[in-house]
């Protein structure tokens, strides 16, 4: 297997195709850094998403906040970040989406393999 | 001759520097991370550096997929931070150098590597809140900062090894610099981390003090690993160990761990942090 398709579980690397394929949607996310993005966008979701020409299915996903269906579709997590702050989200709550945990659980997953595990 | 006085590893993640705003840094999550930072912070004192190399990666504030560069050195008078989407507050104007970092650019190109030159980039957390970290306050006006920038986001990325490379060859161009400056190296970022995916949460504190231990005593070890192997062990964003190569690389000198610490989790990552005086 070469390095460039090896698979490594639970992961979708942000490669070449999928930067490919995300390009629209990780433009718009991009877009979030103004607040004047962040407005349109809440403003009129489907529109602001038509403007950066996404395909159906990152339109669904957007519309769905379907963190892994957004990865999937080629999003990046850099700029998805963006899309979950002007959601409210943070890494955790974003984290806890993608691994079906509650946030208080996906916070104990991550303490169990640091301070939680020292702490015995 | 310009010299580099030592290195400095750190995390950059943007929950410190929102933590710092709103005055967190005692509370029982924060306190055994903010604690690690006062020794860094006396040596900066007491050392002085004129100059700040930062090893960091933009994480789509100025670098977006349409024109990415895989290394980057910045060559302004001056840098701004500005809005990155999700609330951290930005800090004032970093202060930039004109003359070492077109050397350094020379020199890299003379030896076969060949960045981006940036005369006018915004920098993002990942610059600034190791700023914040080591002068708090906003108080690093007066360090020149020559910012470093290398592609953690999408793939391919660069190697391990050449990440160490790199910072080789930005050592030896700064060791050839007609000056009297103390440089001080930052390598920002990490460790273990994964942010995307069914896989989300992971990390590995193990592995972390294992990179921590070997930067100091063989990171050519460290360069071994290819960007998926540091994706299995370390997780998604695990890659960002390649700034700490690149760090590690700029000291070609005999080098001397001074302070350390580690906290795992802060945020979702295994945060490190090291002070290593190059003699």
């Amino acid at each position: 297997m070469t390095e460039e398709n090896r698979e490594i579980p639970g992961t979708i690397l942000f490669d070449g195709p999928m930067s490919t394929k995300g390009y629209p949607l990780n433009k718009m996310c991009y877009s979030f850094n103004s607040v004047e993005g962040r407005e349109a966008f809440k403003a009129d979701e489907d529109a602001y998403c038509d403007k950066f020409g996404l395909t159906p299915e990152q339109k669904e996903a957007v519309r769905e906040r379907d963190v892994l269906g957004l990865l999937r579709a080629g999003g990046s997590i850099y700029y998805l970040a963006k899309f979950a702050g002007l959601l409210g989200l943070n890494v955790q709550d974003v984290g806890a989406l993608q691994t079906g945990m509650t946030v208080d659980d996906f916070k104990a997953y991550l303490d169990s393999q640091g301070r939680g595990k020292s702490n015995g | 001759m310009a010299r580099i006085i030592g290195g400095i590893t750190t995390s950059h993640i943007p929950a410190i520097g929102i933590a710092m705003d709103r005055g967190l840094e005692n509370t029982p999550y924060w306190k055994d991370f903010f604690a690690g930072y006062p020794p860094v912070r006396k040596w900066l004192h007491e050392q002085q550096p004129d100059i700040a190399i930062v090893f960091y990666n933009d994480h789509g504030l100025e670098m977006f997929l349409d024109k990415k560069p895989t290394f980057a050195i910045g060559c302004a008078p001056e840098y701004h931070n500005a809005d990155e989407g999700w609330g951290i507050a930005t800090i004032p104007p970093v202060t930039g150098e004109t003359e070492l970092s077109w050397h350094i650019a020379n020199e890299l190109i003379e030896h076969d590597f060949d960045p981006t030159i940036c005369q006018d980039i915004k920098v993002d957390h990942g610059l600034t809140v190791p700023l914040s970290l080591m002068w708090p306050g906003h108080n690093y006006g007066h360090v020149k900062v020559i910012p470093v920038c290398i592609n953690c986001e999408r793939h391919p990325m660069p190697k391990p090894s050449r990440c160490y490379a790199f910072g080789q060859a930005i050592g030896r161009a700064v060791e050839s610099f007609p000056g009297d400056q103390k440089v001080v190296v930052f390598g920002t970022g990490g460790l273990s981390h994964q942010l995307d995916g069914e896989r989300a949460g992971f990390l590995n504190a193990d592995f972390d003090i294992e990179c921590m231990d070997k930067l100091i005593t063989d990171p050519e070890a460290l360069t071994r690993y290819s960007n998926n192997d540091l994706i299995e062990i370390a997780g998604a964003q695990g890659v960002e160990l390649n700034m700490w190569l690149g760090m590690r690389g700029c000291l070609l000198g005999e080098v001397e761990e001074l302070h350390r610490n580690y906290v795992a989790p802060i945020s979702n990552t295994g945060a490190g942090l090291q002070l290593i005086a190059n003699h």
